[in-house]
């Protein structure tokens, strides 16, 4: 994904970040902001006001065309033909063995027009994919990555925040819709989606129009406390809010039924899809492990690949970890066995203690919680 | 990024300050900056020895976890109170709040061959930018 000199790719707010002296991270072949100054303030700033973040290195891959809804039934584990116009979903592409290729949001523009976003690093392999299961439909593939710039602004401040710069009644703006808009008089793909677990839009807008987007929301938000959000916090964010990150939670060996998104694989919608036979019988069939929240009783964190003991005995392995900065504590995700899940869950043995994390070989105690840590007050 | 010329430092970003035998150990500015928000600091224990180039304990932050070195040889004759309860002062006032231990050096306190100077740490961190 990087340029052809083996660089990483701009966006077309990458100088914004510089002249800000955000700390810049090469993230899936992009130059991303990680942090501007503490993620831990950025992170808080998304919970009690609000955040903006750059997410212009996301795929948007558009899927068009008279067929391009049964297209997408066919190549997705989800039914984007059930989707009504303005609406969108969340979703997966799994591989013939029902392993997770990518999750993604697939937004239904128009009857025969829609806009699947992809993570950066996959973004490639999702648009091969879906290129090659469309083949057969009257339907197009195209990647749209560079027609598109991608902010975020998430918080509870964020809908009285964009309210006045925009034509959009947000009150009619559900959440997992989307609108085209005008929003500081540039046009702009308005939807009600996000990655953080409070209320918050993402705007798909025109590269040469990112900057000054930035700026006026930058300016609008100013007296409620928006600050830029990097990278850092995004994954802190998602992390309390029990979302899935590909490459920890979700990867090639993994069905959505392991992450405990079985509810995003419509075995009953009437098309045949890539992966169908592989996930009906991973679905009938007991699970090996299952995905819980850890909740550390150490300040030392559990992180990827750690593994989860119970009563001494290595039971699982830590997907994701962080300090949690509305909790206080680290948090962790984890693939754990089942019949560990239930005994660590609730009850004596649970009291009791028994589930450690080892933490590059010390075991530090946790406790077993159900996703997700945080949710936002209605 | 700060760089107090009177300090010492070393390739690992801690800084050293040497007073009457006993050196007071922190960790940079840059070092600080590079880490993020840090969230918990492991320190040796008191009365322990620690060995110059050795790792001796931890800095944790948001996002990793790096190994906290001892710059000299010696014996820990105390550490931070206030880190535990406050790790972020590694963050805000790295070279002065944000200390972390002090050792009572071997050697009769001459200061130890090998460390850096502030020009020569300043010079090693422009080349890791």
């Amino acid at each position: 994904m990087t340029d052809s000199a083996g660089q990483p790719r701009r966006t077309p707010l990458t100088h914004v970040h510089e002249h800000l002296g955000a700390a810049l991270t090469d993230f899936a072949g992009w130059l991303m902001p990680l942090r501007y100054g503490s993620e831990t303030a950025e992170h808080n700033a998304v919970r009690t006001a609000a955040g903006m973040f750059d997410l212009s290195h996301m795929g948007e891959i558009a899927v068009t065309g008279p067929a391009a809804a049964a297209a997408l039934d066919y190549a997705l584990v989800g039914e984007p033909s059930a989707l009504k116009p303005g609406k969108a979903r969340y979703t997966m592409i799994c591989a013939e063995n029902g392993g997770v290729l990518d999750d993604l949001i697939a937004y239904r523009l128009a009857d025969a027009e829609f806009l699947v976003v992809a993570n950066a690093a996959n973004t490639e392999v999702v648009i091969d994919a879906l290129t090659e299961r469309a083949a057969g439909f009257d339907a197009s593939v195209t990647d749209r990555t560079s027609d598109y710039a991608l902010i975020a602004v998430q918080g509870p401040r964020a809908a009285g925040i964009l309210a006045p710069l925009t034509d959009a009644n947000l009150a009619e703006v559900k959440y997992y819709a989307s609108y085209p808009a005008k929003v500081a008089g540039k046009p702009v793909l308005l939807a009600r989606t996000g990655y953080t677990g409070e209320d918050g839009f993402e705007l798909f807008a025109r590269p040469e129009d990112a900057e000054s987007l930035w700026a006026s929301l930058s300016v609008a938000g100013s007296g409620d406390g928006l600050i830029p959000a990097g990278l850092a916090a995004r994954d802190t964010l998602r992390l309390e809010a029990g979302m899935p990150l590909y490459g920890n939670e979700l990867g090639p060996d993994l069905t959505p039924y392991d992450a405990g998104l079985g509810r995003v694989v419509r075995l009953d919608k009437s098309s045949d899809f890539v992966g169908k036979a592989a996930l009906a019988a991973r679905a009938a069939a007991p699970a090996e492990h299952q995905l819980v929240g850890l909740v550390s009783q150490s300040r030392r964190v559990p992180r990827h690949g750690y593994g989860v003991l119970w009563n001494g005995e290595l039971s699982g392995s830590v997907t994701s970890g962080a300090p949690s900065p509305t909790l206080g504590v680290p948090i962790a995700m984890a693939y754990v066995r089942p019949d560990v899940a239930a005994a660590a869950g609730t009850g004596a043995a649970a009291e009791a203690g028994g589930l450690e994390v080892d933490v590059r070989g010390r075991p530090e105690p946790a406790t077993l919680v159900e996703l997700p840590f945080y949710r936002r007050q209605a | 990024m700060t760089v107090p010329p009177e300090l010492h430092y070393t390739a690992e970003h801690e800084w050293v300050a040497i007073h009457d035998s006993v050196a007071l150990v922190g960790i940079t500015d840059h070092a600080q900056r590079a880490l993020g928000d840090v969230v918990f600091v492991s320190v040796p224990v008191t009365g322990s020895r620690v060995t110059a180039g050795e790792p001796c304990g931890e800095v944790e932050s948001t996002k990793s976890v790096s190994d906290l070195y001892s710059p000299v040889d010696g014996e820990v004759t105390e550490v931070n109170p206030e880190i535990d309860d406050d790790p972020g002062l590694v963050n805000s006032d790295p070279y002065g709040a944000g200390w972390l231990f002090k050792v009572r050096l071997d050697d009769g306190g001459e200061t130890p061959p090998g460390l850096l100077s502030a020009a020569e740490y300043t010079a090693i961190t422009k080349d890791e930018e």
